[in-house]
């Protein structure tokens, strides 16, 4: 499958992801819902964008369509120059493999598996070695300020650490952009911060590109830019001067 | 890749270990039931073939009426004098034996013992392949007067006498006391169970007189000289008999000549009849287990959906999902059908050690059950699999 091998953007300042014009319908005729209007935005590589509105804004929804999950209906969307919305289903699993990290609201671990196998899981589709795997889930799990917790299953997990598996999941194969819908919606404000600060230093320190969904202007702080979604629109569009990370790990 | 589906499948399998061994169960049981009934029936079959044939293939058996078993109520009995034109008038035989059934207690020595007592002549030892281990036949006297004396069986013997020789003691049955003049040597089990060595033998009239009370003979049991034709020396048989009973050409036998090789055939196809029986039953429970499969397969649906959409959404390929889910299905009923197929093996043995049957190992019976389930095994594993992988990964996820 035919999929665009990474390249450096920031080197020729382009953007790493464009929408032009990204419309979302869904349902048909009489229950037709139009969810994105329209959307024209650009991300640079080493972003940090939340992505903020009101419920039934459309967050989700652009979302979903940057994390080549879903379609749009029209418009096109560019994921290092190459047209998402011309890709077929296989293709577009092959760039998620490939170049993105998802972090989700319900973190979305497997039962009854270790933080250990769960972190391991993408790298099992990328066929790599079981000692390769070992080591970079290891590295991950320390990364996320979970090293000593890799046989403890979610069950075991408290939501924070759960969310940071999922992290460390998201990140184990050095993705170019981690997307995250609402990482913080299950968590209380302690953990959220210790997240987003987890966060922050993922993208200072290995310039992964984050998208974030949030609610919260508590969360939206920490990013370097903030969009705000209204019915479909992208309304506000404000470069925020970043919150430092404290630098050291975050610890549970 | 396929080995990577097959780590997959293996990691899943141990993750999902009681799910895993509800599946194995449904098929162990299904396939072991299968197997067992289908291979005792076999056993069954072909040990009462081999123990019908052991009576002698050249051995002819009488009785009154016109089909074989009840249902002869109103038919005339035969009369020695039936016995005697047989053996004296038809070509090709070697003894033709009356008998007279009659069941009764004996008592000797403080014990007794129900059995039943065969009225007879000499030619019974003839036809039933019969050899004394001591003592003597009957003498001319002893079947012409209906002398009360009396040939036993081992069974008996050990019975009654426990290891002592019985020979020239007496033996009371019912009624009437009889002198013991010979021991038959023993033949062990016969058709279907049946202990050959429990008989007592006592001479025809004796057992009339004393015993029934009228004339009739109830069955006439011919032996044949070896390298006859049976359907010959039937014919020969049936037309004086249709003679003496001055049966004209409309009226139907009021008699019938079995063949042991005919009885073999009846009993074969008889038990094939109960095999079949059994096997569809065991097949009702194979279908059951996959029943069981597939509801334990469908409990899971949801659970299994939102994995698959997690890892549709960390990039997993369709076909590679659906490639894991396969080998899961195929790998737990593999093995679900090869315990299935150890347990029936362990289960024949012992149940055909058990009832002494011969252990008959049929590979198809084995091949048909261990397909059959992996197919349910595959078809409830595999398809729930199958749709959620064809989702879309938001859609699977959302999955309630
Ligand atoms: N699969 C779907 N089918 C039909 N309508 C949908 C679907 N998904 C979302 N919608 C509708 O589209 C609109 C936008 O939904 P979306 O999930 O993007 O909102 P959101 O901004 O993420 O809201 P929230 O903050 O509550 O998560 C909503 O009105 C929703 O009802
Ligand atoms: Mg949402």
């Amino acid at each position: 499958m035919n999929v665009p091998a990474a390249r450096a953007p920031e080197a020729t300042g382009e953007n790493l992801i464009e929408f032009r014009g990204i419309t979302k319908t869904y349902g048909e005729g009489q229950a037709a819902f139009l969810a994105l209007r329209g959307v024209d935005l650009g991300i640079r590589q080493g972003e940090f964008l939340a992505i903020m509105g009101p419920s039934g804004s459309g967050k989700s929804t652009a979302m979903n369509i940057l994390g080549c999950l879903d379609t749009p209906t029209s418009g096109a969307y560019l994921f290092q120059d190459v047209h998402v919305e011309h890709l077929d289903r296989n293709q577009r699993a092959l760039l998620r493999r490939n170049f993105l990290g998802f972090v989700f609201q319900g973190f979305n671990l497997l039962a009854r598996t270790s933080a250990q196998e769960n972190v391991e899981l993408p790298l099992l589709y990328r066929g790599e070695s079981p000692e390769a795997r070992h080591r970079a889930a290891r590295e991950a799990l320390n990364l996320v300020g979970l090293s000593g917790w890799e046989h403890h299953t979610p069950a075991e997990l408290s939501g924070g650490q759960q969310q940071r598996v999922a992290i460390a999941r998201a990140i184990v194969t050095h993705p170019l952009v981690l997307l995250a819908d609402e990482p913080t919606g299950n968590l209380d404000s302690r953990r959220s911060h210790e997240i987003m600060e987890l966060l922050v230093r993922l993208n200072q320190q290995r310039r992964i590109t984050i998208l974030m969904v949030t609610h919260e202007t508590d969360m939206a702080v920490y990013a370097s830019r903030s969009v705000h979604f209204v019915d479909g629109l992208l309304t506000e569009d404000t470069a925020t001067a970043p919150r430092a990370a404290t630098g050291e790990p975050a610890c549970s | 890749m396929f080995l990577n589906a097959l780590l997959l499948a293996l990691r899943e399998i141990r993750r999902n270990l009681m799910r895993s061994f509800l599946t194995i169960l449904g098929i162990v049981i299904g396939v072991a039931a299968v197997i067992t009934m289908v291979t005792l029936g076999n056993g069954a079959t072909r040990m009462v073939a081999e123990q019908i044939s052991s009576l002698g293939s050249n051995l002819l058996i009488m009785r009154p009426g016109q089909r074989m078993g009840p249902g002869s109520g109103g038919a005339p009995r035969f009369r020695l004098a039936d016995v005697e034109a047989i053996t004296s008038q038809v070509s090709g035989i070697k003894a033709a034996a009356p008998s007279v059934q009659n069941g009764a207690t004996m008592v000797a020595g403080g014990e007794n013992w129900a059995s039943s007592v065969n009225g007879t002549s000499n030619a019974f030892f003839v036809v039933g392949n019969w050899v004394l281990a001591s003592g003597r036949q009957f003498s001319e006297e002893d079947e012409k007067l209906g002398r009360a004396v009396c040939v036993i069986g081992e069974t008996v013997r050990q019975k009654l006498f426990n290891a002592g020789d019985p020979v020239g003691s007496s033996l009371r049955v019912k009624n009437f006391s009889c002198e013991i003049i010979g021991l038959l040597a023993s033949k062990g089990q016969g058709a279907m169970g049946m202990d050959q060595d429990d008989v007592v033998v006592l001479p025809v009239r004796t057992v009339q007189r004393r015993l029934t009370g009228n004339r009739d003979v109830s069955t006439i049991m011919i032996s044949m000289k070896d390298g006859e034709d049976t359907d010959q020396v039937m014919a020969r048989i049936r037309t004086l008999m249709r003679e003496r009973r001055k049966l004209s050409e409309n009226d139907e036998d009021n008699f019938n000549i079995l063949d042991t090789k005919q009885i073999a055939q009846t009993m074969s196809s008889t038990i094939g009849t109960i095999t079949n029986l059994l096997g569809a039953v065991a097949a009702v429970s194979l279908l059951v287990g996959g029943i069981g499969i597939m509801n334990v397969m469908l409990v899971s649906v949801t659970e299994r959906t939102r994995e698959i959409g997690i890892r549709l959404a960390i990039g997993a390929l369709e076909h590679e999902v659906l490639l894991q889910f396969l080998t899961e299905a195929v790998a737990l009923s593999a093995f679900g059908g090869l315990v299935g197929i150890a347990l029936a093996f362990f289960a024949c043995l012992a149940l055909s050690t058990l009832m002494q049957m011969p252990f008959l190992f049929d590979p198809g019976i084995n091949i048909l059950a261990f397909a059959f389930s992996a197919a349910i095994g595959v078809l409830f594993g595999y398809m729930p699999a199958r749709r959620a992988a064809s989702l879309d990964p938001i859609e699977a996820l959302r999955h309630e």
